[in-house]
């Protein structure tokens, strides 16, 4: 539990707080800043949590504002920190951006939401989506009084009743995002099957795609592929007990935009776009660049919107590029130049070449920053795991008929990143004495 | 001053019909008006005095909007106290958002002016039974937290009503609300029957968080007796209906059932078998608060299952959705590393295959990255030390210093760890130092040093690449440890006497650690080399009893001089003594402290890896310690365990750990030094982990005048009189390896036998 909460400037100023257990003063948050900065000086890392004078300080960091809880007991840390990261999440979906400005902008409906998100230190309802039914901008007069959806203690707390549309329709998008550390050291395929449920009533769903496991304990064939899924995670509706059971996927959907559930797979595959970039350095007076992109992936699909970013030395200057597709920036901003590619298909390979300057005057002491070259993609109608929603049912007492549509697509995930070689070439292989 | 305790009075006078309530009547109530112009409104100017107008308009919107401005004041600080009066007059309004803003006020305010809380009683007693049950929890909700004596006696009867109330939001807030007034009237609670119709409502949203917290409550209070319904006792009734409870109610209700089954005692292994079988399909809820609460209870219950092949289904279920907290936001990914370092200290097996998961990522915070370090560290093995050994490589060409330094120390750790890697780390140091970078080769000298520890006499070819960088090295740390490598391989290297004799030249500009290793290098050296070697010991000796400045190392000067004149024979004993070898600690905290630790899986306890009487309850030390008096015995016990790993950890960071066991151990009472601990302000340093030099407060602590003089003060006394505590080269070293302070123990107890010699020599 959380005896405060507190939003903060990056001055350690706090824009808004409240208190729930009032069992320490609010000035005990402005403590916090000069601690970190205590912490820091000492050369130590700052962590998420740490305790100074029996009070434990749990932040998260959320652009230019820290969002803090203050507890005196041995709280729950993860459900805490969890429970910031809701709060930043509805925040921004309340107000777009989450900032100084918009704070200062909306600190009543703000204390609002802190009242009805978090009750004596206990995290009550976070879902956003609850949450705007019956907080919102507009004040409510008696005529048209807002009541607390039933959704809010509901069996099905997050569906409300009486849901009506002329067309029962779902679209299923499954997305896959890969990360990738450039060799097979490290990949992995975090997917997601996100939702748009438009569905009257209180409809019955259940969700079939070609797992593995299922597979094996019903004794059926799949025809076709199946695939191993790592880990699952489901929306809390869901019913979870039954996946345990027979792994069938059944649930009450939310109404509107949702994700059903993610899994992880950590089969290896080899990075669908391959980047390799050949430098060579004259110190002191340019550095050129070899970059090559090959498109490891089926000649039927073709990656969208490619970008390739190529770290550059900060102090690079005088950029020439040619390229044998697509367009070539230099971004200053991020030390690094990019590469566009509308659309790569499968199969293919293109070179591209940078030329910078470098000042004669270079500071020795900093060692040379080696950041990956990082790449942002997308490709439609493709999954590299390969997953099959195999059927969604939807029965609802009223028995109308519903549309499911399906789309699969596979991006870069937050992490999809190639080293760059060392200057003298490839990394060597560890040699054994 | 008007008396304001006749409450009944003003409950009559506040009676006022909807239709006056926004502003009131300067005749009709005289009260308010002399408060304000009394105290309060002194200044005729100013912002507060035009909101107290604005406040008092006679239009709404015009209120309302002066509401908002001092709510706004109130956000950024400035103090609006003054305006409670006018505030409160706006309370009774149909306008919801004005209604909450005028009750945030209240919460703020409430404190300061608790005389005229009770003014607001009729108002939120009378929401209270509002048709709009949004409106009813919220009076109820803001009525427990105005913590206002006065306003508590009127609680009870709208808290009876909405604990019945037939809108279930207004349940769960109420029950939420008989935890709240738990906190500030106990008697009244109990006396109502709240905590009977409390565990009526097991299944409702929040009780059992309510229960929960009054159980947390209750348990510190002397005067409950374990019979007290306070205590939230878990019955099987009751534990049927928590397990059927969490797979219905929210996610943050799934958190509060699942704590509460951690503290459940099953009766048999087939109790235990079930939980953990009802338990497990939490793994898969996408909140990770619930994945972690859900493997605290089956860590706790898979203690009472005899079944083998259940507990391993459950270890190896356990794993994936471990792994899958990796892919959430950096702070929630630290929290869940720092529980999965303490799950790995348990059983190592959990996650043997997945160690590539915890490679770091280019963009992770340091702090994340070094956490996953050490897990690295923890799962490598002989089947995926490549991988590991070509990542870390791959991290000490990163850009920051920290980072690269802990990857550098990880592949030391490594090349301890694992006997068959520890050729390919050696050369990846070497690698590594072939980059002449500063910092790069320091680092990774310190950690040759600890390999020649594990591994003596096999490395001695990369002496020379070591003694070449010489001159490169000005940390401390790096010195000594080169200094140390050249003083027990002396013999083997042709110009030792050459290469010490430049430190011995600068001698006294160096650092003392530095010094220390000097001198007892010089000593081997001479040793092994009398012929040659004779004028620099006799060079050092003087100029470190006469020109040093350091007691411990003139102590350790004199030491050394009587035993080279009256035994060399003995010298060589005592100073090439064979040194036992060094190995990684497989836990960093004792047995009992990681149980204990396990049993709160996603707590700060467990975050932090130190039992919560260290870090909780302080500020209010006297009135704690006065109740611990009072606890039953074996709560003092755990208190004064947990306090002892503390300490014995504390100890081992500054290398103060010595053979004859843990000091605090040694004393004649136990309980006695536990409770002499918590009552110095030096022993409230030491739990909350803040103090700059442990022995300093264990001293001070042992040295308070109210403590009966305990034996175990004395070694340290006596240790540090004679140097030692500073020692010798080894005993630099064992710190190197373990990445956390608290791992150390285990080393320096090795290395302190050669020193315990040093000792025994000299008497």
């Amino acid at each position: 539990m959380a005896s405060l909460i507190a939003i903060l400037d990056l001055k350690g100023k706090p824009l808004i707080q409240r208190s729930y257990r009032d069992d320490l003063p609010m000035s005990y948050v402005e403590r916090f800043l000069p601690i970190i900065l205590d912490i820091e000086e000492e050369g130590q890392q700052v962590t998420p949590c740490f305790s100074r004078e029996g009070i434990n300080y749990m932040h998260i960091r959320h652009s230019n504002l820290y969002l803090l809880a203050l507890s005196r007991k041995n709280s729950n840390a993860a459900e805490i920190i969890i429970f910031l990261h809701r709060l930043s999440q509805v925040l921004v979906e309340y107000f777009k951006e989450l900032e100084e400005e918009s704070i200062r902008d909306n600190f009543v409906i703000i204390y609002e939401l802190l009242d009805e998100m978090m009750d004596f230190g206990f995290p009550q309802t976070t879902e956003s989506k609850i949450l705007q039914e019956y907080i919102t901008q507009e004040s409510h007069k008696l005529e048209i009084q807002v009541r607390p959806p039933i959704a809010v203690t509901n069996a099905v707390s997050w569906r409300s009743e009486g849901i009506k549309y002329r067309k029962n329709e779902v679209f299923l998008d499954v997305v896959e995002s890969v990360n990738s550390s450039g060799t097979v050291i490290r990949s992995e395929i975090l997917g997601a099957v996100k939702m748009k449920c438009y569905l009257s009533g209180m409809p019955e769903l259940r969700l079939g795609l070609n797992d593995k496991v299922m597979f094996e304990s019903t004794g059926k064939t799949a025809r076709g592929k199946s695939i191993e899924m790592e880990d699952v995670k489901f929306h809390q509706c869901v019913r979870l007990a039954r996946f345990e059971n027979d792994r069938t996927i059944s649930f009450i959907p939310p109404d509107g935009e949702f994700e059903l559930m993610s899994y992880r797979i950590s089969t290896p595959v080899k990075p669908l776009i391959w980047v390799e970039a050949a430098i060579e350095s004259h110190r002191g007076s340019r550095v050129e660049y070899m970059v090559k992109v090959v498109a490891q992936f089926k000649r039927r699909s073709s990656a969208n919107n490619v970008e390739i970013y190529v770290p550059v030395p900060e102090d690079a200057d005088s950029p020439k590029f040619r390229a044998s597709t697509g367009s070539v920036q230099y971004a200053p901003d991020k030390s690094a130049f990019v590469w566009k590619i509308k659309q790569l298909a499968g199969g293919k390979e293109f070179l591209m070449r940078a030329h910078f300057g470098l000042p004669s005057v270079k500071s020795d002491n900093d060692p040379p920053a080696k950041a990956p070259i990082t790449v942002k993609f997308e490709i439609p109608y493709f999954t590299v795991s390969g997953i099959q929603v195999r059927y969604l049912k939807i029965v609802e007492k009223s028995g109308y008929q519903a549309l499911p549509w399906v789309r699969y697509i596979t991006q870069n995930g937050d992490d999809y990143s190639l080293r760059t070689a060392s200057e003298k070439g490839t990394a060597a292989p560890i040699r054994s004495l | 001053m008007y008396d304001f305790s006749n409450a009944a009075y003003h409950k009559f006078s506040f009676d006022l019909d909807d239709g006056c309530a926004f502003y009131f009547d300067a005749g009709r109530h005289p009260s308010i008006q002399t408060q304000a112009s009394m105290s309060i409104r002194a200044p005729r100017k100013g912002e507060n005095y035009e909101l107290s107008v604005d406040l008092n308009s006679e239009y709404r919107d015009k209120r309302k909007d002066a509401i908002k401005r001092v709510i706004a004041s109130m956000t950024v600080g400035k103090d609006v106290s003054g305006l409670f009066p006018d505030v409160l007059k706006n309370m009774q309004t149909d306008d919801l958002e004005q209604k909450k803003l005028v009750y945030l006020y209240l919460m703020n305010y409430a404190k300061t002016q608790p005389e005229l809380v009770i003014l607001a009683v009729n108002t939120f007693v009378k929401d209270s039974d509002d048709p709009n049950p949004l409106v009813r929890a919220l009076a109820i909700r803001t009525m427990g937290v105005l913590r206002a004596e006065k306003i508590i006696d009127y609680l009870c009867d709208p808290l009876q009503k909405c604990l019945r109330d037939e809108n279930p939001y207004v349940r769960k807030t109420a029950a939420l609300c008989v935890a709240k007034l738990y906190d500030l009237k106990p008697e009244l609670v109990i006396d109502n029957g709240f905590l009977e119709q409390l565990h009526e409502m097991i299944a409702d949203t929040n009780t059992v968080a309510a229960l929960t917290d009054i159980h947390i409550a209750a348990s510190s209070q002397p005067s409950i007796s374990p019979s007290d319904p306070a205590l939230f006792p878990i019955s099987a009734s009751v534990l049927s209906k928590l397990l059927i409870a969490l797979n219905e109610c929210s996610e943050w209700g799934r958190v509060a059932i699942l704590n509460a089954l951690a503290r459940y005692e099953a009766q048999d292994d087939k109790e235990s078998e079930h939980i953990c079988e009802r338990v497990v399909p939490q793994f898969q809820h996408v909140n990770g608060s619930v994945v972690l609460a859900a493997v605290k209870v089956i860590m706790i219950h898979m203690r009472g299952v005899r079944r083998e092949d259940l507990i391993k289904q459950l270890v190896r279920k356990m794993a994936p959705p471990l792994v899958t907290l990796l892919s959430s936001p950096p702070e929630v990914q630290w929290v869940a590393l720092r529980n999965i370092n303490l799950l790995l200290q348990k059983r190592s097996d959990i996650l043997s295959n997945e160690m590539r998961v915890f490679f770091c990522k280019y963009n992770d915070p340091l702090y994340v990255k070094v956490e996953k370090l050490d897990i690295m560290v923890r799962l490598a093995g002989e089947n995926n030390v490549d991988a590991l050994l070509s990542e870390l490589k791959e991290y000490a060409s990163e850009v920051d210093v920290d980072f690269v330094r802990k990857s550098i120390k990880a592949i030391g750790q490594t090349a301890v760890k694992i006997d068959a890697a520890a050729e390919r780390c050696v050369h990846v140091l070497l690698e590594l130092i072939d980059t002449r970078v500063s910092y790069v080769v320091q680092e990774a000298v310190v950690v040759m040093k600890d390999i020649f520890r594990k591994y003596p006499s096999t490395y001695e070819g990369i002496i020379p690449t070591l003694c070449a960088n010489l001159d490169e090295l000005d940390e401390p740390e790096a010195k000594a440890s080169l200094i140390w490598i050249i003083g027990e391989y002396a013999n083997k290297i042709d110009n030792a006497d050459e290469l010490l004799g430049i430190f011995v030249d600068t001698f006294t500009e160096e650092s003392y650690p530095v010094q220390l290793q000097t001198l007892t290098a010089v000593v081997k050296l001479f040793l092994k080399k009398p012929d040659s070697s004779q004028g620099i010991v006799q060079r050092i000796l003087n100029t470190a009893t006469k020109d040093c400045d350091s007691p411990d190392v003139r102590d350790r000067a004199y030491i050394y001089w009587r035993l080279l004149s009256t035994d060399p024979g003995a010298a060589k004993a005592v100073v090439l003594a064979q040194k036992p070898p060094i190995s990684i600690p497989r836990t960093t905290v004792s047995p009992a402290l990681l149980e204990e630790l396990l049993g709160e899986i996603s707590s700060l306890a467990s975050v932090y890896h130190k039992p919560e009487e260290t870090f909780v309850g302080r500020g209010r030390v006297g009135a704690d310690s006065l109740q611990r008096k009072s606890d039953v015995l074996d709560d003092r016990f755990s208190t004064q365990k947990a306090l002892q790993t503390v300490a014995a950890g504390q100890q081992s960071e500054n290398l103060l750990d010595f053979d004859d066991a843990p000091a605090v151990d040694g004393r004649p009472s136990g309980l006695a030094a536990t409770e002499v601990l918590t009552h110095t302000p030096a022993a409230q340093n030491l739990l909350a982990g803040t103090s700059s030099n442990p022995l300093d407060d264990l001293v001070s602590i042992f040295g308070a005048p109210a403590t009966p003089a305990p034996p175990s003060a004395s070694p340290h006394d006596i240790f540090g009189s004679l140097g030692i505590n500073s020692a010798s080269p080894a005993i630099q070293s064992p710190t190197v390896i373990a990445t956390s302070p608290v791992a150390a123990p285990i080393h320096q107890q090795q290395n302190q036998q050669p020193q315990e010699e040093d000792l025994l020599g000299l008497f």
